[in-house]
């Protein structure tokens, strides 16, 4: 056994490294982009916070808005995992694999993102419960590090198992993973909930503390992440072998096209308290859409946002542009782009200006912030191009265990 | 040389002295198989303390560390390399692996501030004093601004960062001072950038900081426990546990933290050398900090700088639970008003006017 697990990971690596000039060139880049991202971390390692464009005021910035947004593409790896292993339709039971990776590359990120955020990262051991000091349960920080790795190794072990017993030419036993996939679809919907109480449970922060920042995380959550599912699986099915059932693409659709409804409502709700009756609690938002005391650096961005998304939503509503496959890519496209925006930037800086007592100080990421930021983003694609190649080479049948491993 | 030399080499410079207090011992250095010549003139000073005494899981990991410091320290020892060189190696690997402040016991906390002053010697070639005098019972500081005599001056904003070692280089300060309309108690429309003559007709003053909140959300927030409420209500900040994830700033309703962008520069001359462990001891880079109410000062009987500093007598700070304190005359007696009372924070920092 042990010996067939070393073939597995020792085939699925040389796996990963055959294939075209073009899947090549694409490692490459990406393997670029990850350099400048470590040489952009050394900077920030060696003389601190100082180079990003944070400050006591705006505390987050770029690190955190992406950390926030891509919580949200992870959890929506259960778009794919509940019709396919929970309502057992089997159109899904094949790229539920391909969510499962989008699931653990976008926690990779997370983690990534929230490490270099720290300014002294030499002390995460101080996370780790018994050694260091772990505040659990008051914390929700210390619940969304719990949370994370917990749907990172259900994430990881699932598709192992299933991959595995493939490999070895076995069916994997339902009996066996059910459980920790009726587990990973609660989970999914808690570390977005965590991740939104991370916000909105404080107080000295109006424009996050509300109860509706929850909700409308899993709605723009549930737009997002099958939109850019969607995308993987096109480019999948252009460039490999393994087709995807157009049932599952105008399915998925679907599933966007009202997620981003409901986003849309909630935040129509958002817009609503904040402009009838603005009140000092309603700067921050002000600030977003309007700019405030002519201080306006996000004013441009938000808009964007807004528009791209209404767009996308209202042309996802209609049956016949969602059925054109063209279309469709390009408005999943456009909201995973909106929604990016309004759920990153958009959430995490307004909530920092103006500060607490009132003064105005604006953000801009800097060049080692983009570097840094760009590189775990290349991390992630990497992740995520090793992962589906694996997995479909195992589901094609490309790239089996010989009958004299298996023994 | 044979591998039985090595390892008895080995284990004999690991032979340190349980006692912090920097006693010197023989290094068997030059009596083994080393050339003398190739050995430092002073048999080396090495200090250390979680080497020989019973063990956590975690002083473990801290003794793994110091072993390979030690042992690497040691194979410099052939290499020339000076025994501040050893000192710093040892110090620094000790610092790194020790326990949350609140964890410590006594002793452990005794040590970690003597190694904290040999490192800067070593290091920086600072004299410093490092305290850890711990809050004396029936203690709980409050603090008390009275708006109607501020005039603006900011000397105790001054005096704040000359006493409490803050960063130069950013400019770090821990109070604000506001100029405000007569007639609107609004903070958020009140100035703290102004440089201009002070007072100024029409206006008056009021200063912030940290208030060291009863219900403080800093505390509930932080994911590893580093900064809490002492018993005598002073809410800290153990720089050393602080891994510099900022979540305490975000929730912090008075803007009362203040984080290390960059690593704080103080020039030597102008370093407070009176310093306590929860206090104004130097930062690194990459941690949070914020007022202590001059805990190194406070906890001695002594008051706050800004207090000290302020030429209009605007300030009070003192004891809440005696009831004879000049404090608790001023809430019994004065209308006072604390900011965003409807966050339930509960600061321990009261504004009032004559
Ligand atoms: S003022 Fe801010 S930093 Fe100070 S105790 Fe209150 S919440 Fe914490
Ligand atoms: S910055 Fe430091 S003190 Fe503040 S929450 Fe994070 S670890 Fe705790």
């Amino acid at each position: 056994m042990t010996n067939l697990l070393f073939h597995f990971i020792k085939d699925g690596i040389l796996h990963a490294l055959k294939g075209s000039k073009l899947y090549f060139t694409w490692l490459i880049s990406l393997v670029a982009l990850i350099g400048i991202g470590v040489f952009a971390y050394s900077i920030q390692i060696s003389e601190g916070l100082k180079v990003t464009g944070m400050t006591d005021h705006v505390s987050w910035g770029l690190y955190i808005s992406n950390f926030t947004f891509f919580v949200g593409i992870a959890a929506a790896a259960v778009m794919l995992i509940l019709p396919a292993y929970i309502f057992n339709d089997a159109d899904f039971t094949k790229v539920a694999l391909i969510g499962e990776g989008v699931a653990v590359s976008a926690l990779i990120m997370c983690l990534s993102f929230v490490t270099v955020d720290l300014g002294s990262p030499e002390k995460v051991w101080h996370l780790i419960p018994k050694l260091g000091y772990f505040n659990w349960p008051n914390s929700m920080l210390a619940w969304d590090v719990l949370v994370l790795n917990g749907y990172l190794a259900l994430n990881l072990l699932i598709p192992f198992y299933i991959l595995f017993s493939h490999y070895r030419g076995k069916e994997a036993n339902k009996k066996k993973y059910f459980p920790f996939i009726l587990l990973s679809v609660f989970w999914a919907i808690a570390i977005h909930l965590v991740t939104a109480f991370l916000y909105a449970g404080l107080p000295a922060r109006p424009f996050w503390n509300n109860a509706l920042l929850g909700p409308r995380f899993l709605a723009s959550a549930f737009a997002a992440g099958p939109a850019f599912i969607l995308v993987i699986l096109s480019v999948l099915d252009y460039s490999t072998g393994f087709k995807i059932q157009k049932r599952v693409i105008s399915k998925l659709a679907l599933v966007v096209a009202i997620a981003a409804q409901i986003n849309l409502i909630m935040l129509g709700s958002e817009i609503f308290k904040e402009f009838y009756h603005p009140t000092e609690h309603s700067s921050s938002a002000i600030y977003l859409f309007f700019g405030l005391h002519g201080h306006s650096a996000l004013v441009p961005w938000i808009w964007t946002a807004i528009s791209m998304n209404i767009i996308a939503t209202l042309m996802l509503s209609i049956h016949k542009l969602r059925e054109n496959h063209k279309i469709l890519m390009g408005l999943c496209i456009m909201l995973f782009l909106a929604i990016w925006i309004e759920k990153g930037m958009g959430l995490v800086v307004p909530g920092f200006i103006p500060s607490p007592i009132g003064e105005i100080v604006e953000y801009s990421p800097t060049l080692v912030e983009v570097g840094i930021t760009t590189g775990i983003l290349a991390g992630g694609m990497l992740v995520l191009t090793v992962l589906v190649k694996v997995a479909i080479g195992i589901e094609l049948g490309t790239f089996r265990s010989d009958a004299k491993d298996a023994n | 040389m044979r591998l039985k030399d090595l390892r008895h080499k080995i284990m004999s410079a690991l032979k340190y002295d349980r006692s912090l207090a920097s006693k010197e011992i023989k290094s068997d250095c030059h009596s083994d198989s080393i050339p003398p010549t190739t050995c430092p003139k002073n048999p080396p000073k090495m200090v250390g303390g979680a080497f020989g005494k019973k063990t956590s899981r975690r002083a473990a990991i801290g003794l793994a560390g110091g072993g390979v410091g030690a042992a690497f320290a040691f194979s410099a020892c052939s290499n020339m390399l000076d025994e501040e060189t050893k000192d710093k190696l040892g110090l620094s690997w000790e610092e790194f692996f020790k326990k949350n402040y609140r964890l410590m016991t006594d002793q452990e906390k005794g040590e970690t501030v003597k190694r904290i002053e040999k490192l800067a010697k070593v290091k920086n070639n600072e004299i410093i004093n490092v305290s850890d005098t711990p809050a004396k019972d029936g203690v709980l500081f409050g603090y008390a601004f009275n708006i109607s005599k501020c005039q603006g001056y900011m000397d105790c904003v001054e005096a704040c960062v000359k006493e409490n070692n803050q960063d130069r280089e950013s400019n770090m300060q821990y109070i604000n001072i506001f100029e405000m309309e007569n007639g609107n108690l609004n903070i958020e429309s009140g100035n703290s950038k102004y440089s201009h003559e002070v007072p100024v007709e029409g206006k008056f003053y009021l200063g912030t900081q940290c208030f060291h909140c009863e219900k403080a959300p800093c505390i509930e927030v932080c994911p590893v426990g580093a900064t809490w409420k002492e018993p005598d209500g002073i809410v800290v900040v153990d720089y050393d546990w602080c891994i510099g994830c900022r979540y305490c700033e975000a929730a912090c309703p008075y803007w009362g933290r203040r984080f290390n962008w960059g690593a704080p520069q103080i020039p030597n001359e102008e370093l407070n050398t009176e310093q306590h462990y929860l206090g104004n001891r130097k930062r690194g880079k990459g941690v949070m900090e914020k007022c202590t109410f001059c805990i190194q000062r406070t906890r001695k009987g002594l008051q706050p700088a800004c207090v000290d500093a302020c030429p209009t007598g605007s300030r009070t700070f003192g004891n809440l639970l005696d009831p004879n304190s000049e404090i608790r005359y001023i809430i019994e007696n004065k209308k006072v008003f604390r900011l965003k009372e409807d966050l339930g924070t509960e600061p321990k920092f009261w504004y009032y006017m004559d």
